[in-house]
């Protein structure tokens, strides 16, 4: 799954990327640098472009101008979905979609990193590692009784966590997570947040999150939009100083 | 042993039932006729036979309607033309095989191609004297088609209704195309008046019975092809794709890809069921691509109960056995009928036949918490507590 040994400069870096539909700007000119191993948070009210963002980032959406990159050289606009997946990144949706038909351990195997040709799958055989790889990821989020269960049958929160396990069996170097901690009880957001920071370092995580508490607790660098547009950067602290930010959104 | 290889065919309870049925009925039908006594109240008329026979190679069709609808979410309502396309294949290579014997006596042409003066075989029509070339072409023709159509539609993330409908659309097509004489395939008459079959006569009894018992063969066998494909991690994205289809592609699966493959195989198996069918009613004709026999697909496989493989054959096999009853009974309602058990089984059977009895099981045996699914997983019984070594 990796592209490359060396290490990047820039996990990913959008310079200058604007999405409009019809004439509508969801995102506007946006820039957002993220390094290796960095975690970092984007808040901001509703309707500010994260979601977009995200579907920038993954093929989902083409801009209509500016430049998106992945480690420092692949330019991101050039690949659709299932692609930038393949180059190492990984999306956890706002909604949580995990194969309600599935059992937790299906939905984990499927995600898992590995050959995703037609003719390797219609073939495929889990090996004794993949089998372990599982069981370390279903005792992580905390699912190990429900392994067999129908995704369908998990509370919301263990869907969320389900598709966090997914996201990291997929062994992207960058994860974007929309909204994981939507919800969840404070003591699964406070789980969630730990969980999150153990990821990264050795990946890059892109959070975005309306709660407080749960960006207080990644205690990251947080990034603040709003109307498609970079308002603050900083610390949470920093952020939560600057003026616009409060008019905007923290104030209300 | 784990998931992926799993018991996937010790756990198919419904698949060992049917696989035993229809090998039951595969031996016992050519014996009730050919060695039961035709005075004894055992005995089963050659009609029966080449009747049953139909109704397999149907079942096989509903098989392979199942397996993209069923499991990949592709609601084809045009499969009837695969079908079509193998039972002109096979039709073509019975054509060549009446030589001489056609009405004209010309062992160069089919009649048809005679009465239009036509001198010279078509170039399409060349290879099929042969039988091993026209069975190639009973795969591949269908192949080719939903290949192409595929491919077109899939990369253009063309789905749901609008696939269904790009889909009748082609079999419309290809049924107008198939009534012009000019196209080489006997106008609106079709493909008939064959004579034999690898020279062996379709008049006779054994040769009836041979082809019920290879539509026997065909179906036990396509069976199990669509399970070991359903039960594999390719079945798994397939239902993937059906329950969800943008997140399979943000996992990395290529789901274009895997469509086609899916819709290429099932053309295949309807194309099979095509070349089984056509040497037991003797004729193909263009009527075969209409899209009503697309739609009475569908009709069979939610009747059965879709996404099960199994529920597709029995859904086939009882749908049909209405019909012949309909038909000769009262043929005026037949329409009516197959119409109103389309809509009873979509309101009160959303998981058809299949759907019921899986429901009165749990009922027996007061399991009170039966687990309300859309559909059926795929295979949600085999256990994941073993690794494999
Ligand atoms: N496909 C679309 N067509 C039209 N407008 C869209 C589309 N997708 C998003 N938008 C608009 O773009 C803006 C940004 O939406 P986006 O979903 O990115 O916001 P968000 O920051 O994720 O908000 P939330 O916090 O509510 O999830 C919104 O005003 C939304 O209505
Ligand atoms: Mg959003």
């Amino acid at each position: 799954m990796s592209v490359g040994v060396h290490i990047p400069t820039n996990m990913l870096y959008l310079d200058n990327v604007t999405v409009s539909f019809d004439g509508f700007k969801a995102l506007n000119a946006l820039s957002l640098v993220v390094a290796p191993g960095e975690l970092r948070a984007i808040i901001g009210p509703n309707g500010a472009g994260k979601t977009t963002m995200m579907d920038v980032i993954t093929g989902k959406l083409r801009p209509d101008s500016g430049t998106v990159f992945f480690r420092d050289s692949i330019d991101l606009t050039q690949f659709d979905e299932a692609d930038v997946a393949n180059l190492g990144i990984g999306r956890k949706f706002q909604k949580p979609t995990v194969i309600e038909s599935l059992t937790v351990e299906q939905n984990l195997d499927l995600a898992m990193a590995g050959n995703r040709g037609v003719f390797k799958t219609l073939f495929f055989k889990q090996s004794t590692e993949q089998y372990e790889r599982i069981s370390e990821i279903v005792s992580l989020i905390g699912l190990i009784e429900k392994r067999s269960d129908i995704a369908g049958s998990l509370s919301h929160g263990q869907k969320q966590w389900l598709e966090i396990g997914m996201l990291i069996i997929q062994e992207p170097e960058l994860l974007l997570v929309d909204e994981p901690a939507a919800g969840m009880t404070d003591q699964e957001t406070e789980l969630t947040a730990q969980l999150l920071k153990d990821i990264s370092g050795e990946r890059s995580v892109v959070v975005v999150e309306h709660d407080m508490e749960f960006i207080k607790a990644l205690d990251c660098h947080v990034t603040v939009l709003h109307e498609g547009h970079q308002l603050a950067e900083g610390s949470l602290a920093h952020v939560q100083q600057d003026e616009r930010v409060i008019e905007v959104y923290l104030g209300r | 042993m784990n998931i992926t290889q799993g018991h996937w065919w010790r756990s198919d309870r419904g698949g060992q039932w049917l696989i035993t049925v229809i090998a039951v009925v595969t031996v016992m039908v050519p014996v009730l006729n050919l060695v039961v006594p035709e005075d004894s109240v055992f005995h089963l008329s050659t009609y029966a036979v080449s009747l049953l026979g139909k109704y397999l190679c149907y079942a096989l069709l509903a098989l392979a309607v199942d397996l993209i609808w069923g499991y990949a979410g592709i609601l084809s309502l045009g499969h009837g033309a695969f079908f079509a396309l193998g039972g002109y294949a096979i039709g073509m290579y019975m054509m060549r095989q009446i030589g001489e014997r056609g009405v004209y006596g010309n062992a160069d042409l089919p009649d048809f191609m005679v009465f239009l003066n036509w001198s010279e075989l078509p170039w399409y029509w060349l290879g099929f004297d042969n039988f091993s070339f026209a069975l190639l072409m009973v795969l591949v023709a269908p192949a080719i088609l939903a290949f192409v159509f595929g491919w077109l539609a899939f990369r253009s993330r063309v789905t749901g209704v609008y696939f269904s409908i790009i889909s009748q659309a082609l079999t419309y097509a290809l049924m107008l195309a198939f009534f012009r004489n000019d196209m080489g395939f006997g106008g609106n008459n079709g493909l008939t008046d064959f004579k034999d079959l690898l020279g062996y006569s379709l008049q006779l009894d054994s040769t009836k019975n041979a082809l019920f018992v290879c539509s026997g063969l065909a179906l036990i066998g396509g069976y199990i092809l669509c399970r070991y494909v359903v039960s594999s991690k390719l079945g798994r994205v397939l239902v993937s794709i059906r329950d969800a289809e943008s997140r399979t592609r943000f996992v990395g699966y290529r789901v274009e890809h895997y469509k086609l493959f899916v819709f290429v195989l099932s053309a295949m198996l309807a194309g099979i069921a095509g070349a089984l069918y056509v040497p037991q009613v003797g004729i193909i004709n263009p009527g075969e691509f209409s899209p009503i026999n697309s739609i009475e697909i569908i009709i069979w496989v939610a009747v059965g109960g879709r996404g099960y493989l199994f529920g597709a054959v029995i859904g086939a096999v009882l749908v049909n056995y209405g019909k012949t009853y309909f038909t000769g009974a009262f043929p005026e309602i037949w329409l009516f009928f197959l119409g109103g058990l389309f809509v009873v089984s979509t309101l009160f059977l959303p998981q058809g036949v299949v759907g019921l009895v899986k429901k009165r099981t749990i009922k027996r045996q007061g399991d009170g918490h039966a687990k309300k699914e859309a559909l059926p997983e795929t295979d949600g019984h085999t256990s994941s507590k073993e690794v494999s070594s």
